[in-house]
């Protein structure tokens, strides 16, 4: 890193600014005037829009196998992606998701 | 309601946050102690590396950053990389405009700092399932989800600046993030128009993936949002 500690400080607080803005962006601006209901119904969607696109890559690709992809991953990602199915509760699809992620590391690594 | 029951149900709706919230202390352990780690094997100074975690406050942004400073990218590219990863909150905040947008200013703003995938994502789920929330109860519910949160984020990214290189690869804390996000989204596939934004979601992220980063994934939320909505209106006039 070849960066001078004023540029270091300077991405820093741009990313803190720039990070609130976008986050407060449409809370502040907008407040309590009504928004159209097409405008509210396309929001509705929004988590299940932005996180199912963000972790395909990740389960895919993994950046901790050098990009290539990984059985145990996947099986740890299709396992907590039922039991959340299934107990429609997050804390259990964390909890045997990342069950199933070591169960699969330790058989691996004796194998 | 009067004022004393009014006040009962606000700081109910504050703790029932806290409960919600807690379940994410063991996802934001790993990920901030390894934010701590990357960055001072980077070479950022504590200060740098706290300065990241507490004004950004953002994983996944914080993460691209460190990763294109690495790579020695020019500066402006540093903070498109990691601002193009934030865009999708620009999604989340205008989804909270309905739920708190008759917020006092100083809670928007507060709202607003602490607005991130795992505070947004427990909230407006509970706001869907219990639309007879006050705006009251839905800010403190909001405050309520990042009280147990926030200190860890903040805390264990000083940990792992101390931990350094201490913590082996084996543990494999980079795929508990994935985890959460996929234990997070299964619940809320509950109508075909969520599932099949869902599937458009992660189609068109895959298909952009060589785009710059973030970039590729605000399509594919665009796109999955207009295909969740479409799918509900199809199926609202049919039945």
């Amino acid at each position: 890193m070849s960066y001078t500690t004023t540029e270091i400080w300077l991405i820093i607080a741009i990313l803190a600014v720039g990070t609130f803005l976008i986050r407060f962006s449409f809370l502040g601006l907008i407040g309590d005037r009504p928004m159209p209901p097409l405008v509210l119904r396309l929001l509705r969607f929004t988590p299940v829009a932005v996180l199912p696109g963000m972790v395909a890559p990740l389960v895919l690709w993994p950046a901790a196998t050098g990009g290539q992809p990984d059985p145990v991953r996947l099986i740890a990602a299709v396992a907590t992606l039922a039991i959340g199915l299934w107990s429609r509760n997050v804390l259990w699809g964390i909890i045997g998701g990342a069950f199933v992620l070591y169960a699969g590391l330790g058989i691996t690594a004796l194998l | 309601m009067t004022t004393s029951t009014a006040k009962v149900a606000t700081r109910r709706a504050y703790f029932d946050g806290i409960r919600d919230g807690l379940p994410f202390v063991f996802v934001v352990i790993p990920f901030s102690t390894l934010f701590g780690v990357v960055a001072t094997d980077a070479g950022l100074t504590l200060a740098q590396a706290m300065g990241f975690t507490v004004l950004v406050i953002a994983g996944a942004a914080q993460f691209a950053a460190l990763q294109m400073m690495m790579e020695d990218a020019a500066f402006a590219l540093v903070l498109l990389a990691a601002l193009a990863v934030n865009l999708r909150m620009a999604m989340y905040s205008a989804s909270l405009v309905p739920y708190l947008g008759a917020a006092p200013m100083w809670q928007r703003a507060l709202v607003a700092y602490l607005n991130f995938d795992q505070t947004y994502l427990t909230s407006v789920t509970r706001y869907e399932a219990r639309p007879e929330m006050s705006v009251r109860e839905r800010v403190q519910y909001f405050l309520g989800v990042a009280t147990p949160i926030t200190p860890f984020w903040y805390v264990m990214t000083l940990v792992g600046i101390y931990a350094g290189t201490a913590i082996p690869d084996a543990w494999a804390l980079d795929f508990i993030l994935p985890i959460t996000f996929l234990a997070m989204v299964a619940p809320m596939l509950k109508s075909p128009a969520h599932i099949a934004a869902a599937a458009v979601s992660i189609i068109v992220a895959l298909l952009l993936i060589g785009l710059p980063s973030g970039t590729g994934l605000l399509i594919a939320a665009f796109a999955a949002m207009i295909t969740g909505a479409a799918v509900e209106t199809w199926l609202e006039n049919r039945a």
